[in-house]
């Protein structure tokens, strides 16, 4: 069926199959940042913002997101650009495999939270595995992004 | 030094941080078959009857591949140099199965819908066969695994396969049993290291498809091209020149993809149906039907005197490498390389050791290859032998650890090249306050905190077998390119040996392109595995930089019309020593590699390293445990490492901080657990837990540089010896808390308690 939807500022209308994944259909679409890697809705990677909120897109058909807007981290060049800066100076990126998403994330964080402590910071972000950095140096960077100590 | 030795970004680290389309999926081509595979529901079997005619006529299944359509030509999916030690024991499909997950047919499709159409149309019956499952009943057990006559090996291993024994492995200096009988103090106990998944975020893949001139290329996700390339060879019955194996990005590794994965089922795809194939192990797979850490039991037994030196360790190991031998040997025998030196007091040393066959999921390589199993039960015998002797722990490694210009018994005579491990534990001391800590403090609310730790060792890169070869040219215009075949997985490799050739050459990085992991264009390279690529790349890296900087000045002093003693490096230029005249770079590449100069300069290393010199960490975990639950939360951990000079501090940082989430993973959270019929019951997730941010708790990492005269800079490697002090540290934490020894890896709430109420 054809759904209507807007991806990162654009309206687009997409052919999309009863049983399909938001994640599938960005990634058919171009959308190459959007990564999967658990099957089981628990690791993060394929975190993209829904109306402006950090969701899973493997685990949202895709006929849900019509008429809603969708951004990835390809929708926010600025915004990524800045905080993955800080994150690869940091070496946090490592594989990179995880960041697109963890950094979407962490920009939704940003837009939520005000002032986080460190517990809030960790707490927001515990649903995006990392098995590369041991999470430090993600936090490092984070906290430099914020300004908090 | 203007690059080495300073945080320098990734070079990579924008492009895979903003989801840039740089991995094996994003750049398989959209047409490609989707390959699936059907697998084994039994832990040993044999195919009576396989029928595939219903599958393969659906519309948009493109092949569907069984045993009868296979090389018969036994191969082994681990990357190590030829002639590699693991044995060649099995074929792309077998009619006989050897554990859950085990191939039975390649289905190739249009795609992943059609796919799995076609999988539930074949028909198979097997005969179920009776597994081997406990992997201490392997030895001597009614079944055995591997039967078949064409199983081989390249050298003699001691492969015993009717008695499903995979490799046997002694060493031995000194009469061990005459010097126990010397010894004060005799202390004694069996571990249990688990198997551990890698759980690398990008699952296992592979792209392959024919060029223009009909040759296979694979794009891989691979730590290992150039032994991807080999087996697929051997495998396929193709000779290797026909082959390209491309590394791109790839999404983690941790040793999991030092063994083949998807590449072979894509291969034969592509070679039989000439289309374009791609293949992604979805994480069920990934977990139950790759490999993972060799799950062991290791007796170790030590004797020291009065003053704590120990004068006696022996240690013996035995190994679970599953249906498949993939790095049987040489984990095994890494138990005892890494982990023995150590300690260099001994008078005697024994290491004997038995990897068997079992029917459950191949183990294969993972970070620290034996040293962790080994680690965790050495530094915990010593952890035991300190309280026996009422000494510090800290005070009898300081009494018992090798120093520069030592050797040790089972060395063969090599002396010691660089080492700060006593620094290391004074550091480390310092920054866990052990003296206020040690052993445990009652914090009320029945809860109490306690100090352990433990050290470690691993090697650089494998002595006199690991070669590296680097190229670096200067190109048209001036600018160099470096070419390698060290694959980068996420570590910065190609960020840290472009660092080290701009240093070499003097010219800065952003001259410098690195065009890495690419069996058609980098020389050889073994691939990054055993803690090799800094150290044996990086050198490989420098020598070829001094020779290309020779023939630089060379040809810079021709065209200055002076002699070479009379010219050096400037900048970008070569220059008069007395500074009259220069040519830069760009015109002396104009020069020479256009018109009539007809010479481009090429600078071109192979190195190999005749000693592997150890890289040291010591670690220091502090736990909190509640004693009414057993719940155990990590407070601290702090790791002083001695990796010689570190090339990229931010790098380095973040490779000790992932190796030590791993290891507490493995000390507390980790486990592959296979169900009463082999079946493995942590394929997702869901049920295997690798630690969240929120389970590490803190992690402090600092640095204790020395300087390695065998390496780059002085440095030695850092990769691997980071995962290893965890679990012993966090055990012995744990046990200085509420006195329960848990030797079963990982050790959960559960035990915890249950050992209290013992």
């Amino acid at each position: 069926m054809q759904i209507e939807l807007t991806v990162n500022d654009k309206v687009v209308q997409w052919e999309v199959g009863n049983h399909e994944f938001l994640a599938d259909t960005l990634r058919s679409h171009g959308y190459l940042s959007v990564k999967k890697a658990c099957d089981t809705s628990c690791c993060g990677l394929c975190t993209v913002w829904i109306d402006g909120k950090s969701m899973l897109s493997c685990s949202i058909l895709s006929l849900r997101a019509h008429g809603k807007k969708v951004t990835t981290i390809e929708g926010l060049p600025k915004e990524a650009e800045e905080f993955a800066q800080i994150l690869s100076a940091e070496g946090a990126e490592q594989c990179g495999f995880c960041s697109p998403g963890f950094i979407m994330s962490v920009l939704a964080m940003k837009n939520e939270l005000v002032n986080p402590t460190e517990e809030e910071i960790i707490h927001y972000l515990t649903g995006n595995l990392c098995r590369c950095t041991g999470y430090m140096g993600q936090l490092r960077a984070i906290k430099t992004y914020l300004g908090v100590a | 030094m203007k690059n080495v030795g300073h945080s320098i970004r990734k070079i990579d680290g924008m492009a895979v941080a903003t989801g840039k389309p740089v991995y094996t999926e994003d750049l398989a081509m959209p047409n490609a078959l989707v390959i699936k595979i059907l697998r084994s529901p039994h832990a040993y079997a044999k195919i009576t009857s396989i029928d595939v005619s219903r599958a393969e006529s659906i519309e948009g299944v493109e092949c569907v591949l069984t045993y009868r359509d296979v090389p018969n030509q036994r191969f082994t999916l681990a990357g190590q140099s030829y002639p590699e030690p693991s044995p060649y024991d099995r074929l792309i499909l077998d009619q006989v199965l050897r554990y859950v997950g085990d191939e039975v047919a390649i289905i190739a499709a249009v795609d992943e819908k059609t796919a799995h159409r076609a999988m539930k149309k074949i028909k198979v019956e097997y005969e179920v066969l009776n597994p081997v499952l406990d992997f201490e009943e392997a030895i001597g057990h009614p079944s055995v695994v591997h039967p078949e006559e064409d199983l081989s090996v390249n050298f003699d291993i001691g492969l015993r396969k009717e008695m499903n024994i995979t490799s046997s492995s002694h060493e031995e200096v000194g009469d061990v049993e005459e010097e126990f009988k010397h010894c004060a103090v005799i202390v004694e106990d069996v571990y249990y290291p688990q198997a551990q998944a890698h759980t690398m975020m990008e699952t296992y893949r592979s792209f392959t498809y024919l060029d223009h001139a009909g040759r296979l290329v694979v794009l891989s996700s691979t730590q290992v091209p150039f032994h991807i390339r080999r087996q697929l060879a051997r495998a396929l019955q193709i000779p290797a020149s026909k082959i390209r194996v491309i590394k791109p990005r790839i999404g983690g590794g941790f040793g999991g993809k030092q063994t083949g994965a998807g590449d072979i089922f894509a291969a034969i795809v592509t070679i039989k149906t000439g289309k374009p194939a791609l293949i992604i192990y979805d994480r069920k797979e990934t977990f139950s039907a790759t490999t993972s850490r060799h799950a062991m039991r290791l007796r170790v037994k030590l004797g020291a005197d009065l003053e704590g030196i120990i004068r006696a360790i022996d240690m013996e190991v035995l190994s679970d490498t599953g249906a498949y031998g993939e790095h049987a040997p040489t984990v095994l025998s890494c138990v005892g390389h890494y982990t023995l030196p150590l300690y260099n007091k001994t008078r005697a040393v024994r290491f004997d050791g038995k990897a068997v066959y079992t029917n459950k999921m191949p183990a294969g390589a993972f970070r620290g290859y034996g040293a962790t199993q080994g680690t965790f039960a050495l530094e915990s015998t010593v952890n035991k032998l300190a309280e026996q002797l009422n000494m510090d722990p800290t005070e009898i490694r300081l009494k018992n650890i090798s120093k520069v210009g030592e050797t040790f018994l089972t060395g063969q005579g090599v002396a010691l090249g660089s080492t700060t491990l006593d620094r290391c534990i004074a550091k480390g001391k310092e920054l866990i306050s052990w003296e206020e800590k040690f052993p445990r403090q009652e914090i009320g609310n029945n809860k109490v905190r306690a100090v352990g730790m433990a050290i470690t060792m691993q090697g650089s890169g494998i002595a006199n077998i690991g070669t590296a070869s680097v190229e670096i040219r200067l190109n048209d215009d001036g600018n160099f390119t470096l070419l390698t075949g060290a694959t980068d997985m996420g570590t910065g490799c190609d960020t840290i040996l472009t660092q080290i050739a701009a240093d070499a050459l003097e010219v800065p990085m952003e001259m410098i392109i690195i065009n890495a992991g690419d069996t058609d264009t980098s020389p050889y390279d073994p691939g990054s595995y055993a803690s090799s690529t800094t150290y044996l790349a990086g050198s490989a890296v420098i020598k070829a930089a001094e020779e290309l900087r020779g023939k630089i000045l060379e040809q810079g002093a021709l065209l200055l019309g002076v002699s070479v003693e009379d010219v050096e490096f400037d900048g970008l230029a070569v220059r008069t020593l007395r500074g009259d005249k220069d040519i830069s770079f760009a015109k002396l590449a104009e020069l020479t590699v256009l018109g009539n100069g007809k010479l481009q300069l090429v600078g071109y290393a192979t190195h190999g390293s005749e000693v592997s010199p150890p890289p040291y960490v010591a670690g220091f975990a502090e736990v909190e445990v509640d004693q009414e639950t057993g719940k155990v939360d990590l407070i601290d951990y702090v790791a002083v490492i001695d990796c010689g000079t570190v090339i990229n501090p931010a790098l380095a940082r973040i490779q000790a901080e992932g190796g030590i989430a791993q290891g507490i993973g493995m000390a507390l959270y980790e486990q592959v657990r296979y169900d009463e019929i082999g079946k493995m019951a942590t394929n997702s997730f869901m049920q295997y837990k690798i630690p969240t941010r929120k389970d590490v708790g803190k992690v402090r990492i600092a640095f204790e540089e020395s300087f390695e005269p065998t390496g780059p800079f002085g440095a030695k490697s850092i990769g691997e010896v980071v995962a290893n002090t965890p679990p012993p540290a966090i055990a012995h934490a744990i046990y200085n808390a509420v006195g329960v020894r848990e030797n079963q890896l990982p050790i959960t709430p559960e035990k915890v308690f249950l050992g209290m109420l013992k």
